[in-house]
């Protein structure tokens, strides 16, 4: 073959493979959304489900996703932060410092399913919290604070150097620098980074079977104290987030709409996954803009 | 801080060690023997002489992670390709968050469209139920394209531009060009790529469940049930009582996902050595 002509079959092969990944998400998310947003409706949002009559909704798994949501991001965002900053700014290069970075990959690497066994193991039986948000929150941590390390210790590092010598020049301590000078031009990708992972926490299941449970008790929503058993803020409950009522429905699911349920609940989780891209993109920008000097985002 | 970097390693050694220890008490105990429990392809732990073959799992799993690695792969590297050299304007303007989009769609919701969509497709144009190893690679395969395509898209456009530039100036075409320079410059950092989809391949539980079928064999076709480690324990962990030899089985199993997590880890390591001489 002329190298010409294959010049022209490989570029429409590989023009063809790229628009194929195109047109799959396209029809992936087509799909997801117009099966679903048919089933959305307020009522589907905030009914709690139905074991075996047609017609329940996703009420409390979505709030529970979003409560579980907020406790993980509590107990991750500090401690990422705080290894993160050690990472990129106090760490020696040397044979820890090699170590730590080997455990924060293999810790992101873990499958999500070996995270939830280990909560099961460690937190669900040998600390005795039960199935409960609690252990569910501290099951994600372990999932997304390798994330957020490498979140924050990648924005540190982005910060240009003359920026860190300034600092210096100026006498400031190590301290100072890292908190008035790096951190607010770090933070906009940090909090990119948070918001995109968060959506990753959001759309996690496997993990969560094993310890937040896969059931919900009746919530009382006009019940805000924290430790009746019945009040949706009651930390120490089961919580079945949405992504786990998904695998259930589709799995075993005994209500003639499971389907519909299924299409429903996939397309809330999906455009609450949009939602968090979005508010990333924006948040960034915003928060550039407040805390530095310059007008516009690079 | 040292708190926070300390923690994360008291996380680590914990897990491997609560792991290891379950999933090796039943050949502590003398209960099943390690080569039975990886190479006996009989999974009958509630019969009279209950035996704890895992093979089956082992292999489904091994099976739809390198279908789905095959699958994946020229589809993402052409993707790669296709922002970096064919049209790097539009081209990575257009693909770009579309790769974004593909790996922020949560895993239960990729088994959903698996289910009402790929497993009746697959039932109705080729032989066999519709659920198998075939749906269960192909749901794996787009779960794992934006992961090799964006390692790979960072490889291409990190190559030294007068490479290209001399392959040009020599009178090569844009083909002769990729395949001759760019793609054996840059093939160990594309592994990089798709070893790290295949660990991701590889340790994928739901969506893999909700579609493979979740037979305790060998399949003898693509379009056979089979089970993966992974939808295993998905389904066991919860009906099996705490430390029975049944429940011990598929903390073996979780074991078995552990270390191939670390063999991943070290292909990466080895990978992205090789890849900065």
């Amino acid at each position: 073959m002329k190298p010409r002509t294959a010049n022209k079959i490989a570029t429409v092969v590989i023009v063809t493979f790229a628009l194929l990944i195109v047109a799959i998400l396209v029809s992936l998310l087509g799909y997801i959304l117009i099966r679903g947003m048919s089933h959305i409706s307020w009522d589907f949002l905030t009914s709690a489900p139905q074991k075996i009559r047609a017609g329940g909704g996703v009420g409390p798994q979505l709030f529970n996703s979003l409560f579980l949501l907020v406790l993980t991001l509590i107990i991750t965002v500090p401690l990422g932060l705080g290894a993160g900053i050690f990472m990129a700014e106090y760490a020696r290069p040397g044979k820890l410092t090699n170590f730590i970075r080997l455990v924060v990959e293999v810790l992101s690497s873990f499958p999500s399913i070996i995270v939830g066994l280990f909560g099961l193991l460690l937190i669900v039986n040998t600390f005795n919290l039960g199935f409960s948000l609690i252990s569910g929150a501290l099951a994600l941590t372990f999932f997304n604070l390798p994330l957020m390390v490498r979140i924050t210790e990648q924005a540190f590092r982005t910060v240009p150097k003359q920026q860190k010598e300034a600092g210096f020049a100026l006498g400031l301590s190590k301290w100072k620098i890292v908190t008035s000078v790096l951190l607010p031009v770090a933070l906009p990708t940090i909090i990119t980074g948070t918001i995109l992972s968060a959506g990753r926490v959001f759309g996690e299941a496997a993990a969560l079977m094993f310890t937040a449970g896969m059931s919900s008790p009746r919530l009382d929503f006009s019940n805000w104290n924290p430790l009746s058993p019945s009040s949706p803020l009651n930390p120490f409950r089961p919580a079945e987030t949405l992504a786990v009522h998904i695998w259930k429905v589709n799995s075993e699911g005994l209500a003639p709409d499971a389907l519909q349920i299924a299409a429903g609940a996939s397309a809330v989780l999906v455009l609450t996954v949009l939602i968090f891209n979005l508010a990333a993109r924006y948040f960034g920008r915003f928060i550039y803009r407040k805390l530095t000097a310059s007008k516009r985002m690079s | 801080m040292s708190f926070c970097v300390l923690l994360l390693i008291v996380i680590i050694i914990s897990m491997v060690y609560f792991v290891a220890s379950k999933g090796v008490a039943n050949f502590v105990s003398g209960e099943v023997k390690v080569s039975e429990f990886l190479f006996g392809t009989k999974w009958s732990p509630e019969a009279d002489t209950p035996s704890y073959g895992a093979f089956p799992f082992i292999s489904g799993s091994f099976l739809v992670t390198l279908l789905a690695a095959l699958i994946a792969s020229p589809l993402s590297i052409c993707a790669a390709l296709f922002m970096t050299e064919i049209v790097p304007g539009w081209g990575k303007k257009l693909l770009q968050p579309v790769i974004e989009l593909l790996s922020g769609i949560p895993s239960v919701v990729y088994g959903f469209v698996g289910l009402s969509v790929i497993v009746p497709f697959l039932r109705d144009t080729l032989p066999g139920q519709g659920i198998g190893v075939a749906a269960g690679a192909l749901v794996l395969s787009v779960m794992i394209l934006p992961t090799i395509t964006s390692v790979a898209a960072d490889a291409l456009a990190s190559l030294p531009q007068n490479l290209k530039e001399s392959s040009f100036a020599l009178g090569a075409t844009r083909w002769q060009t990729i395949s001759r320079v760019i793609l054996p410059t840059t093939f160990p950092a594309i592994m990089t790529g798709v070893v790290l989809g295949m660990a991701r391949a590889f340790g994928e539980a739901l969506a893999v469940q909700m579609v493979i079928g979740n037979a305790p064999f060998v399949p003898h076709s693509l379009f056979e049930s089979a089970s993966t480690l992974t939808s295993v324990i998905t389904l066991g962990m919860g009906n099996t009582t705490m430390g029975s030899p049944q429940n011990n089985a598929l903390w073996s199993m979780a074991l078995v996902l552990m270390l191939m997590t670390f063999v991943f880890v070290l292909l990466v390591r080895m990978l992205e050595r090789r890849n900065k001489i």
